[in-house]
């Protein structure tokens, strides 16, 4: 059976935090051509996140089909006065660092699907070597 | 009298000087959800012309589309704008996908070609838009990135936006996980393609202009 590797990198926050937007983009989209898969800590802001699919538009060829993407955090919704007071408190002290984005190469990633409470990351499966081919062989054999 | 001359002269000037800015209404969303079906169905409405060409195959549309001068009203309201159909929103695009649909290769590689190129410009409309309407279809997932990030900056840039949950003729619509997965925004259930909801669509769009 056909196997498939996949190399997931960890990028800590502190990795991105002092570049420039476009650094951050150049850096993410170099990963992801390298056929890794990244699990960044924290978030890019929204106007990067636009950019960076405008970007990768820029890059798409023959070779490169583009990526998926996926953001998980906690939204700050919700509940009770103290839980939106905590989470804004947080949210104001640790800004982009909260929560996980997961960025991968659309040739080995299908789908990152999400709901409110989990993450579900659908790899393509590893290609398998075409049946017709053993069935010609074995017919050239016979002969 | 005095004041009524100064009421008079003021409405004059206020008349004459008042910016006449075209209000920019943009249709964004995912590929195939059903943009320019609703763009259709708009114009069709109130100008008794079609917009654009709608298909099964993903990236139909691929240019940005600009319709001046809709004007549409419904009782003592009345509301003036340019329609912006854009292209689908991705963040992948392979050109054997449209192979699949069955196009040939030179076919599918143009077709993908000019495909980015339309996200590309479909991006860089976003910060000349005055109101938006996303156009998501009510059979799919509601929780894609693109999806997050699209409504994501059009509320950093401050623009109202209408959730349009698009293709409830079909069974498997869910207009209810779409107003849960953004609860924050107004969410219509519409069929473009066959009319269900478009009252209450305007209505909506009446009420999105009054923000």
């Amino acid at each position: 059976m056909a196997s498939m590797d996949l190399t997931l990198q960890f990028v800590p926050y502190n990795e991105i935090e002092g570049m420039s937007s476009m650094g951050r983009i150049k850096k993410l989209l170099d990963l992801v051509k390298e056929d890794k898969i990244i699990l960044l800590e924290g978030r890019l802001r929204k106007e990067e996140e636009v950019e960076l699919i405008k970007t990768t538009m820029e890059q798409i060829d023959d070779d490169f089909k583009g990526l998926e993407i996926g953001v998980f955090y906690s939204d700050q919704q919700y509940g009770d006065l103290f839980k939106w007071l905590k989470g804004a408190f947080v949210n104001m002290l640790m800004g982009d660092r909260i929560g996980l984005t997961v960025i991968g190469p659309a040739s080995i990633i299908k789908e990152i699907k999400r709901d409110p409470s989990k993450f579900q990351l659908l790899a393509h499966a590893p290609h398998q070597p075409k049946k017709a081919h053993h069935k010609k062989a074995k017919a050239k054999r016979r002969r | 009298m005095l004041q009524l001359i100064q009421k008079f002269i003021s409405r004059v000037f206020s008349d004459l000087f008042k910016s006449r800015k075209k209000i920019k209404l943009g249709l964004y969303g995912p590929p195939n959800g059903g943009k320019t079906t609703l763009a259709n169905r708009i114009c069709m409405d109130w100008l008794g012309e079609e917009m654009g060409t709608v298909s099964h195959i993903d990236h139909e549309t691929r240019e940005v589309q600009v319709k001046e001068q809709i004007n549409i009203k419904a009782g003592k309201k009345e509301l003036s704008f340019n329609l912006v159909d854009t292209p689908g929103i991705a963040t992948k695009i392979d050109y054997e996908d449209f192979m699949k649909k069955g196009l040939h290769e030179k076919e599918a590689k143009k077709r993908a070609k000019e495909a980015t190129k339309g996200v590309i410009d479909a991006i860089k409309w976003l910060d000349d838009m005055d109101l938006v309407i996303v156009v998501l279809d009510a059979i799919k997932d509601p929780y894609s990135q693109v999806n997050i990030t699209i409504i994501g900056n059009l509320a950093a840039r401050d623009i109202p936006v209408l959730i349009v949950a698009n293709k409830v003729d079909l069974k498997k619509s869910d207009v209810k996980k779409i107003e849960a997965a953004f609860p924050q925004y107004d969410v219509v259930g519409i069929s473009a393609k066959y009319g269900q909801g478009i009252d209450k669509f305007y209505e909506a769009l009446f009420m999105l202009a009054e923000k």
